[in-house]
């Protein structure tokens, strides 16, 4: 098993983000994390990725506890950094480096690979996910989409086992929506993990063969795609989807439940 | 923000300071600006002035963009300090007037040379990208840490920059009358209070970003530079010039 979640509680500030959660989640699964905003995706991704931690219960990663104190052991946390990258939903968060391959070789050289190692990954990857003319860019310069590109870029180059993405497609263009996701179904010749936090729901078949539907903080359903699409009234008590007024070409207006892309399949 | 953008497109042109190693240019800066100091002979600082001129236009940076960028700041600061200087040192008066011979030479080498110093500074940051000015400090032994923090900050606060100008912009699209200063003042207030709040969460998701990808307290940085046999010549030149500078200014 890649994670083991067992009676997870984290709270902050006195709201409990996290409630006695309890999942497991396969090694080469593809994950959706489904939920509205405030629903607790966002610190569930944290908590998988050893950056905070929870008030009780515990979290395994391939049988080992990600804890605070496992992850002041240097080969523990060399392991655990190498195996599982996270993407964070906003790019300027994760882009702290003056330059674009700065950016890139920040992870690699935390884990001290050797220079020309790094040199020759950080090229590649630059090339595969098409930024390589970016190389020299400043953060400050770049569009959102490549913003977000240069993100993945810096995570993709430690070739993690496990890639953790935070609303990657949030505030994309429908282009970079499309080849944001192109890029993660290729990586990996699609056996790597990848565990994707969203509530759009128009990607969701192409993005996961599992999903887990949060809503404050509790695990509320879990299953294919397929289903968990099917299933309206979740999606409406989960708020997922809502009713709005709109016309049809008839001429008459109504209101209710959308999923536009959906419909269109 | 605009003069930021302005270098980074400067220090992309084709140009002879932007072919070179920038652990060259710093150091060569660093030498120039000290020959100048040392310098008690206006015509070495005025040569070096005429060599910081002769780069730029070797290197695409337009003489206009020098005036405005680097000489007005420098002659306007420089000048307020050395005005009372040509009053007040005691000598020869000039035509009678209250000002000295001695005055005016002890206000043109500050003007001058804080205008040399300036003119070479910003030659530096118009053909050198600063990111590559930031790592070459680590030829005069400057902690990795310190660089990376520098480069951090330079880009945090452009980030900050921009997030202050969105919030000044959307405050102005939905004002309609005049504020009264009290009111601004509070709005300034107010406004610095967001922006820390917001710069104490983003540095924390920071922290974590950094975390997540291997960062344990320990920094580490890549030097990309490589010399090449134009940048030692460049070197050898620039060394020479400031020795010949420093001796002929004693």
């Amino acid at each position: 098993m890649l994670f083991e979640l067992a009676g997870l509680t984290y709270r902050y500030e006195g709201v409990t983000a996290i409630d006695d959660l309890s999942l497991a989640i396969q090694e080469g699964s593809r994950i959706a994390l489904l939920g509205a905003n405030g629903s607790g995706k966002s610190t569930l991704l944290r908590l998988l990725d050893g950056l905070i931690f929870g008030q009780s219960g515990t979290i395994a990663f391939c049988g080992g506890e990600v804890s605070e104190e496992h992850l002041l052991d240097d080969a523990f946390a060399l392991a655990f950094r190498r195996s599982v990258g996270m993407v964070f939903q906003n790019p300027d968060v994760q882009l702290f480096n003056p330059t674009v391959f700065d950016e890139v070789a920040f992870g690699p050289l935390q884990l001290r690979w050797a220079t020309s190692m790094i040199r020759d990954r950080v090229d590649e990857i630059l090339d595969r996910l098409r930024i390589g003319h970016l190389r020299n860019r400043v953060p400050q310069r770049l569009s959102g989409g490549e913003k977000k590109r240069v993100a993945l870029a810096s995570v993709l180059v430690l070739d993690p086992a496990v890639l953790l993405l935070d609303e990657p497609t949030a505030a994309l263009d429908p282009r970079s929506q499309s080849e944001m996701i192109d890029l993660m179904m290729e990586w990996g010749g699609g056996s790597k993990s990848v565990i994707t936090a969203t509530h759009d729901l128009g990607d969701l078949e192409a993005i996961a063969d599992h999903c887990f539907v949060l809503d404050g903080g509790k695990l509320v359903a879990e299953g294919r795609p397929d289903s968990i699409l099917a299933d309206r009234d979740l999606l409406r008590r989960t708020n997922l989807i809502h009713a709005h007024r709109h016309g049809h070409r008839r001429g008459d207006r109504h209101s209710h439940p959308h999923l536009h892309e959906i419909f269109t399949h | 923000m605009e003069r930021a953008l302005y270098a980074e497109n400067t220090a992309e042109r084709n140009g002879l300071l932007q072919g070179l190693d920038a652990r060259v240019k710093v150091a060569s800066t660093l030498a120039m600006t000290v020959a100048v100091a040392l310098s008690a002979n206006l015509w070495v600082i005025g040569a070096v002035f005429a060599l910081a001129i002769g780069l730029a236009a070797l290197s695409a940076i337009p003489i206009r963009t020098l005036a405005g960028h680097a000489w007005l700041g420098a002659l306007v600061f420089s000048g307020l300090i050395a005005i009372p200087a040509v009053f007040v040192t005691p000598g020869t008066p000039v035509f009678g007037s209250p000002m000295t011979m001695q005055g005016l030479r002890t206000a043109s080498f500050l003007t001058l040379r804080a205008v040399d110093a300036t003119t070479l500074i910003f030659l530096l940051a118009y053909t050198t990208p600063w990111s590559h000015i930031l790592k070459s400090l680590r030829i005069f032994r400057v902690p990795v840490v310190f660089v990376v923090i520098l480069g951090m900050t330079t880009r945090y606060i452009l980030l900050l920059l921009e997030t202050a100008h969105d919030m000044f912009q959307s405050r102005k699209s939905r004002r309609v009358n005049r504020l009264t200063p009290a009111e601004n003042r509070r709005l300034a207030i107010s406004s610095s209070g967001v922006l820390l709040h917001k710069t104490l969460h983003l540095s924390g998701e920071v922290y974590q970003a950094m975390q997540s990808r291997g960062f344990r307290g320990e920094v580490y940085l890549l030097n990309d530079f490589r010399m090449r046999s134009r940048d030692w010549f460049a070197a050898g030149a620039f060394a020479t010039s400031a020795a010949a500078f420093i001796l002929l200014g004693r």
